[in-house]
């Protein structure tokens, strides 16, 4: 997994609740077997015309969120169905951080997996992000070693997350590798099984 | 310390402490299936590792599988392609496989349970949100994505922190016409998408007890809507009697064991969850969603919500948006919402009793000429216990094409799609934008409000149902 230590880009709002991973990435992109490749369909639906033209009234259409690697979203980001391929979407658009009020907890699990950082914020707090965002300051910096995020027209604030998740992404950690390091222990545990049984 | 039905399962599989905090699980059934598995077995054959244990892992094909025709030939290259990366697979890694020419493919997770691999007690696990649905048997089961699928099969564990719990307690019995479906849409409008995030529910109450192994799966099949972790019942004489004598269920003195063993899967009395919630199954109506998230559901007597009325910005804004797609008006009757497309199957309503519930409704009447109506079994073995009771007639001579079985139009990744701007009555679980084809719009509802609407043109009140039985 890659790490993530800290941050620093551009910040694109999307301003809506319970964004599900149908319109992160359609069903007709999850025909392919590699994990790379989503990134121009990220959103796609929303993104472009049916004629393929990019929908300019789609916040990542707009000039100022060009580039943009972290995001702002609503509550309950990333519901609905499993499918990684929203993740690794996200990613491949360029995507390392994302800050909402929540996440669907399989979205969140699957963002950890690839080295997105998925922070939680009150709504409260949310509010200073956008009002900045209205009046045209759009880029910021995601430190995951302080917990905080900052700008260099002196914004501040501090986050908390889990120390499950910041272990894991501080340290870029290969989790079958570390399961398979508890080798004995499942066999013990299989083992109990059979003699169950 | 009196424990939860989830504590006992939780407890029953934990390996070893993981980082942080979190825990080593086993899993004793892996269930995969041609979408999200191709990186997973890509991952390990790069990583150079080695599947634990292909003897608990079982595969399907059913998500971008066509429904119709010789399905042997598969006409998109695309899929075609993922087809074939998981027979290659399964071959590889010596993974049982219900190909398309097997007498028992079907969705995963109706044939999981058909087949008796779904047990009480056991931990399972499957690259799908709707993994939920095998709790039903008191077994805790919850969708992983594809990094997890390649975690399992290496391991034959997962690294979890534990979520919390839910009851949600069912008091007083469903009224006539009113299913297992409308329990849960009832549960989600009242909770919200995410009324349940970090948590795995456990539905209790006399409602519960009454309903039919099929109806608690549709329950259990929801609970990722309600934005769960999983939802589980506790096992019972239902359970049991659904599962023995199914092919891989335990047989003779290892039932005797078993069965033993599971009567004691329940929540101790006194068992603590961290919320509960209450609903009265005696007030619950069939329910039909108007909007883009499947907690925008009112019952069939209601009408189309006023964006003015949403408690917040953000609702309001929800609802203006769901409303602008959906083509409807504020205070419009559900009833007066004409359909263009009916489609009853998915893993929430494509078993036998579904069918026969559909049929009753259907049985006698021709489908509306507006109405372009489709019925998609769960599994092959369902479709030919529906065949034996001659139920494909009742369709088919209505006017509903009767299909072989998969996902189908639940999410519309083979053929089986929306057109844009068609309006479908759906039994389904998903009613999100574009979900059963772009531009299409989804209504949820139970299979014999779907089937009633698929005569009427539109939405009616299946308890009011002329039967001609």
């Amino acid at each position: 997994m890659q790490s993530f230590r800290a941050h620093s880009g551009v910040v694109a709002v999307l301003r809506r609740d319970n964004v599900d991973t149908d319109q992160i990435i359609p069903k007709q992109f999850l025909k392919r077997i590699e994990r790379s490749g989503y990134g121009d369909v990220l959103f796609f639906d929303w993104r472009y015309h049916r004629d393929g033209q990019p929908d300019p009234a789609f916040p990542l259409n707009a000039p100022q969120y060009r580039g943009a690697s972290i995001l702002i979203a609503g509550k309950n980001f990333g519901c609905g169905s499993s499918r990684e391929h929203a993740v690794w979407a996200l990613r491949d658009y360029g995507f390392r951080a994302i800050l909402a009020p929540s996440f669907a907890d399989i979205f969140a699990n699957n963002c950890l997996k690839n080295g997105l950082l998925t922070v939680g914020f009150h709504q409260a707090e949310l509010e200073r992000l956008l009002a900045r965002d209205a009046a045209g300051v759009h880029t910021l910096k995601v430190d995951l070693e302080k917990c905080r995020i900052s700008g260099e027209d002196g914004f501040e604030a501090q986050f908390e997350v889990d120390e499950f998740t910041r272990t894991c992404l501080l340290k870029g950690l290969d989790e079958i590798g570390l399961t398979l390091n508890h080798e004995a222990a499942i066999a013990q545990y299989e083992r109990r099984q059979i003699r169950r049984e | 310390m009196a424990r939860t039905l989830f504590d006992k399962v939780w407890d029953r599989h934990l390996v070893c402490a993981g980082p942080a905090g979190s825990s080593l699980l086993y899993i004793d059934l892996h269930l995969v299936h041609e979408v999200t598995s191709p990186q997973a077995f890509a991952g390990l054959r790069e990583a150079g590792r080695k599947m634990r244990r292909p003897d608990l892992t079982f595969a399907t094909l059913d998500h971008n599988i066509p429904t119709l025709g010789n399905r042997m030939v598969l006409e998109d290259d695309l899929a075609r392609t993922q087809v074939e990366a998981l027979r290659q697979n399964c071959r590889e890694f010596d993974i049982p496989l219900f190909d398309l020419d097997s007498a028992e493919q079907g969705i995963v997770h109706v044939i999981g349970p058909e087949l008796g691999l779904t047990q009480p007690g056991m931990t399972i696990v499957c690259g799908d949100s709707h993994t939920s649905t095998h709790g039903a048997f008191g077994a805790l089961a919850f969708g992983i994505g594809t990094s997890e699928v390649e975690h399992v099969l290496a391991t034959q564990c997962l690294v979890q922190k534990k979520p919390k719990s839910m009851l949600v307690r069912f008091s007083g019995m469903p009224g006539p016409g009113v299913t297992a479906k409308d329990l849960i849409l009832s549960v989600i409008a009242q909770m919200g998408t995410d009324g349940a995030a970090g948590h795995v529910i456990e539905y209790a109450g006399e409602a519960i007890r009454g309903l039919s192994m099929e109806a608690r799966m549709t329950i259990c099949n929801m609970s990722i809507e309600a934005g769960a972790r999983a939802g589980m019942i506790a096992p019972d004489q239902t359970t049991f009697d659904y599962l023995e004598g199914r092919r891989f269920a335990p047989r003779g003195e290892h039932w005797n064991t078993a069965e033993k063993d599971w009567r004691t899967l329940q929540s101790d009395p006194g068992a603590q969850f961290d919320s509960t919630v209450e609903v009265n199954a005696g007030h619950v109506a069939p329910f039909v969603t108007w909007g883009t998230s499947p907690g925008m559901a009112v019952p069939i007597t209601g009408e189309v919500p006023d964006p003015n009325h949403g408690a917040s910005d953000s609702e309001r804004n929800s609802i203006v948006r769901a409303l602008e797609y959906m083509n409807l008006r504020p205070h419009t009757l559900i009833q007066e919402i004409a359909v263009d497309r009916v489609f009853i199957g998915s893993c929430t309503n494509a078993r036998l009793e579904d069918i026969r519930s559909a049929a009753r409704v259907i049985k006698g009447y021709r489908v509306s000429n507006s109405v372009q109506a489709m019925i998609v079994p769960g599994s092959q073995q369902v479709k030919r216990a529906a065949e034996q009771e001659e139920l494909h007639r009742i369709f088919t001579e209505a006017g509903f094409e009767w299909r072989e079985s998969g996902c189908s139009m639940c999410l519309g990744m083979n053929p089986d799609r929306l057109q844009p701007g068609e309006r479908c009555a759906s039994t389904s679980n998903r009613n999100f934008e574009g979900r059963q084809g772009a531009g299409g719009r989804t209504h949820l509802v139970s299979p014999a409000m779907a089937a009633a609407a698929a005569v009427a043109g539109h939405f009616v009140d299946v308890r009011n149902w002329q039967y001609k039985d």
